[in-house]
């Protein structure tokens, strides 16, 4: 059958089973846009490239699906470039479509050529430049193929304007990829298998570590099943939120620079650490020289270039993480650590007095309290709630208490500010259903809040939590700690956020007293349409324990102890 | 740390050797020499690549570089006996006076003339990168005009077969390559 390149696009990403697409079009785009019009694909029209990406990897992060943005050559491909390294970073498959000037025009600087094959090289798993119809089918079949399989990540193709507009037979069974250097998984030792279930049976004080490999490998179960059966405490990274339910009593809570006093104390104590598909992220350990000095670590990752890549490790299993985790719990023996509870429950020490949550109202409005009532308040409903970057992300992570798989998004190894809005607006469109809201700083909103026009042209139903201090607030709590309270470009004026997103035609309210949260959420709830809250919080609020950068994981400043009498009861 | 030497089996596509190439520099290793040419195998090139790092740097790399798509098989061969090669053109300064003398010292070291002019000669030299070192000493008296190395080549030793016997696909050695435990 005879298909145009841009209906070969087409007809291949229906059979890869996408529905949804984000993007924005252009000349050398045209072709496949007018094709689309042909296929049973819903587009959301974005109004920035950068938004497109997010959306995808949004849509991406709520669903275990792939994810796709679409753009024109030139400008709208390197628009792209924050979203992908954003996925890139965090292990999330998308697939980005940019389109190209045509072939013959290639190196020669036309009118919005870019080489962005070469510009992305180093932020995608794999990339594209197709100039043939001929191509088109086999590509797109081996983008996703590499997208979602092993470590997931972000695929480009760009495809010349020519090969969209070409014409050539077309047969989806005969384009199977062709990847001669395609590996999956090797298939795991029992002898490394016996090793770790040793460590794990004559450990004392062993952690688990839980990282984002735990949702992307759907190994929840599987360590729940494990966890239990050996009865070992469980840390989170902050993308493995989620992975693990926060209400459990095996559940520690989030490791690393804002992580829980005693999570940190308890890695630092451990004599074993069994790392599941995390990486040692330079945010979660701290110093590496005095990291977890007593532990024997065992790495479960599917990654084999992250083993031995920050912290040596005793034993590495490099397979998928449920596939490891499945054939362990038979390995392993009902484990019986009262010594170690107990010593963990003392590392909890005064931390709940020094809580923030258990200061006397003293009238301000505090983020933390923002986002803990947002957590009474959405926590019996389907929720997936998707951060921004900075202050109010912490606080997300330490007093909204996820209990589900894929209820929390959130930018992790790119920290990539103006994530929020857009990957909101995606994830709504892959879970429908859950009820999305962006928690949002006022400095990450301004920079993606032209997306509250998407939302508005096409309907989707996001709630927009902006968490408004008036500052670029984690930037100024480093200027606070580290240089001497010098604002330096911290202080940050908006608009008035309730007037823009009138004029956005969408619902708002600004809350400045803690009385009036639980209604503004209700409101917002109960209402059928994107909605923006404004919380006017605290200005100058920190973010507690935090480990300043490269200092020992240990060495945690804390919040100062209030007037301990008033918080007792 | 010593120099390491991996081959590396890519398919030949455009801009695969950028694409290698940009990964080293990416990761923060100095590549000291890269060679590429056609394998045994039609559409499959063969690299040979040299940097200096530790034991662990080079068990990294490996992994780095098998995660590129189009990267079908690579091997540190350091340790392993190999035959390790590089080819040498160097034009050397010299006239009928001291011709003789220098076509004398190329021969001692098994390298050829290649080209004779009235002030020049070319003397091609294959063999270990210290012994065409060591024929380079000796010529710059002369006056050494031009210099071109292509750089190491590789190739274990023994009957293990290259890429075309594994197939790409699955090959024992990428698992016995992802055993890490220590
Ligand atoms: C695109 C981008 N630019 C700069 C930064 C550095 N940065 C990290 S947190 C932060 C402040 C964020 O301010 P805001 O969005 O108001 O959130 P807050 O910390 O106040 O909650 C900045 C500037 C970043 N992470 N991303
Ligand atoms: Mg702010």
């Amino acid at each position: 059958m005879k298909r145009t390149g841009a209906q070969i696009l087409w007809e291949c990403l229906v059979r890869e089973g996408v529905t949804e697409v984000f993007g924005y079009p252009g000349g050398a785009i045209l072709p496949a846009y007018d094709a689309m019009l042909d296929y049973p694909i819903r587009h959301t029209l974005v109004r920035h490239e950068q938004g497109a990406t997010h959306m995808a990897d949004g849509y991406a992060r709520a669903s275990g699906k792939v994810g796709v943005a679409i753009a024109t050559s030139g400008p709208g491909a390197t628009n792209m470039v924050t979203g992908i390294a954003t996925a890139m970073l965090d292990s999330s498959p998308i697939v980005c479509i940019t389109g190209q000037v045509g072939s013959r025009l290639i190196g020669t600087d036309a009118f919005q050529e870019i080489d962005i094959t070469g510009i992305t090289l180093p932020v995608t798993k794999h990339n594209y430049l197709v100039t043939s119809a001929q191509d088109v089918a086999r590509t797109v079949r081996e983008a996703f193929m590499i997208a979602k399989s092993g470590r997931p990540g972000p695929v480009l193709i760009d495809i010349t304007k020519d090969a969209q507009q070409a014409s050539c037979e077309f047969e989806w069974e005969t384009a199977a990829p062709v990847v001669p250097g395609w590996r999956e998984a090797p298939p795991l030792g029992r002898a490394e298998l016996a090793r770790a279930a040793e460590l794990i049976r004559t450990a004392e004080r062993p952690v688990i570590l839980a990282g984002h490999g735990v949702t992307i490998s759907g190994a929840e179960p599987a360590l729940r099943a494990f966890a239990e059966r050996a009865n070992i405490p469980i840390a989170a990274t902050l993308l493995g939120i989620g992975g693990f339910p926060a209400s459990h009593s095996l559940n520690l809570g989030m490791m690393g620079m804002h992580g829980e006093a005693w999570v940190n104390l308890a890695i630092q104590e451990a004599d074993l650490l069994i790392a599941c598909g995390m990486r040692f992220d330079d945010r979660v350990t701290g110093n590496l020289k005095t990291y977890a000095p007593h532990a024997k670590k065992i790495h479960i990752e599917i990654d084999p270039s992250e083993i031995n890549k920050n912290v040596r490790v005793d034993v590495a299993l490099v397979a998928d993480l449920r596939d490891v985790l499945e054939r362990l719990v038979p390995l392993t023996e009902p484990g019986h650590r009262q010594a170690w509870f107990d010593r963990i429950a003392g590392y909890k020490g005064d931390s709940a007095v020094r809580d923030i949550q258990s200061l006397p109202d003293d009238g301000h409005l505090y983020a933390a309290h923002v986002i803990n009532d947002l957590w009474r308040a959405t926590r019996s409903q389907d929720t997936i709630v998707v951060t921004d970057v900075g202050q109010h992300q912490m606080w997300e992570a330490q007093y909204y208490h996820h209990e589900n798989p894929r209820s929390l998004i959130t930018s992790g190894g790119l920290g990539t500010m103006g994530f929020a809005v857009p990957a909101a607006i995606g994830a709504k469109r892959a879970r429908p259903e859950a009820e999305v809201w962006a928690v949002v700083g006022d400095g990450g909103f301004q920079m993606t809040m032209c997306e509250l026009a998407t939302a508005v042209q096409d309907a989707i139903n996001i709630k927009v939590a902006i968490i408004n201090n008036g500052y670029l607030g984690m930037v100024r709590q480093w200027q606070e700690f580290f240089y001497e309270r010098r604002y330096a470009a911290t202080p940050l004026s908006g608009p008035d956020f309730v007037k823009l997103a009138d004029a956005f035609g969408i619902r708002s309210r600004a809350v400045s007293t803690r009385s009036d949260v639980l209604s503004a959420i209700a409101d917002a709830t109960a209402h059928e349409g994107p909605v923006v809250i404004d919380f006017r919080v605290e200005q100058e609020d920190t973010v507690y324990p935090m480990v300043p950068a490269g200092a020992d994981l240990h060495a945690m400043i804390r919040r100062p102890n209030p007037i301990v009498e008033t918080a007792a009861d | 740390m010593k120099l390491h030497t991996f081959t590396v089996y890519v398919e030949d596509r455009p801009g695969v050797l950028n694409r290698v190439a940009s990964l080293f520099r990416r990761r923060g290793f100095n590549i000291q020499s890269l060679s590429v040419g056609h394998s045994e195998t039609a559409g499959v090139s063969r690299m040979t690549v040299v940097v200096e790092t530790d034991d662990s740097g080079a068990a990294r790399i490996k992994a780095h570089v098998y995660k590129l798509i189009n990267v079908v098989r690579v091997e540190d061969i350091t340790d392993r006996p190999s035959v390790v090669r590089d080819l040498a053109l160097i034009k050397v300064s010299a006239n009928h006076q001291n011709r003789a003398a220098v076509m004398q010292l190329a021969n001692v070291f098994h390298a050829r003339v290649v080209d004779v002019a009235p002030e020049s000669l070319v003397v091609e030299m294959v063999g270990s990168e210290a012994k065409i070192d060591g024929l380079l000493e000796v010529l710059r008296p002369y006056g050494v005009l031009e210099m071109v190395r292509t750089g190491r080549v590789a190739m274990a030793r023994g009957s293990g077969a290259g890429v075309a016997a594994g197939g790409g696909r699955f090959l024992p050695e990428a698992e016995e390559g992802f055993s890490y435990s220590v």
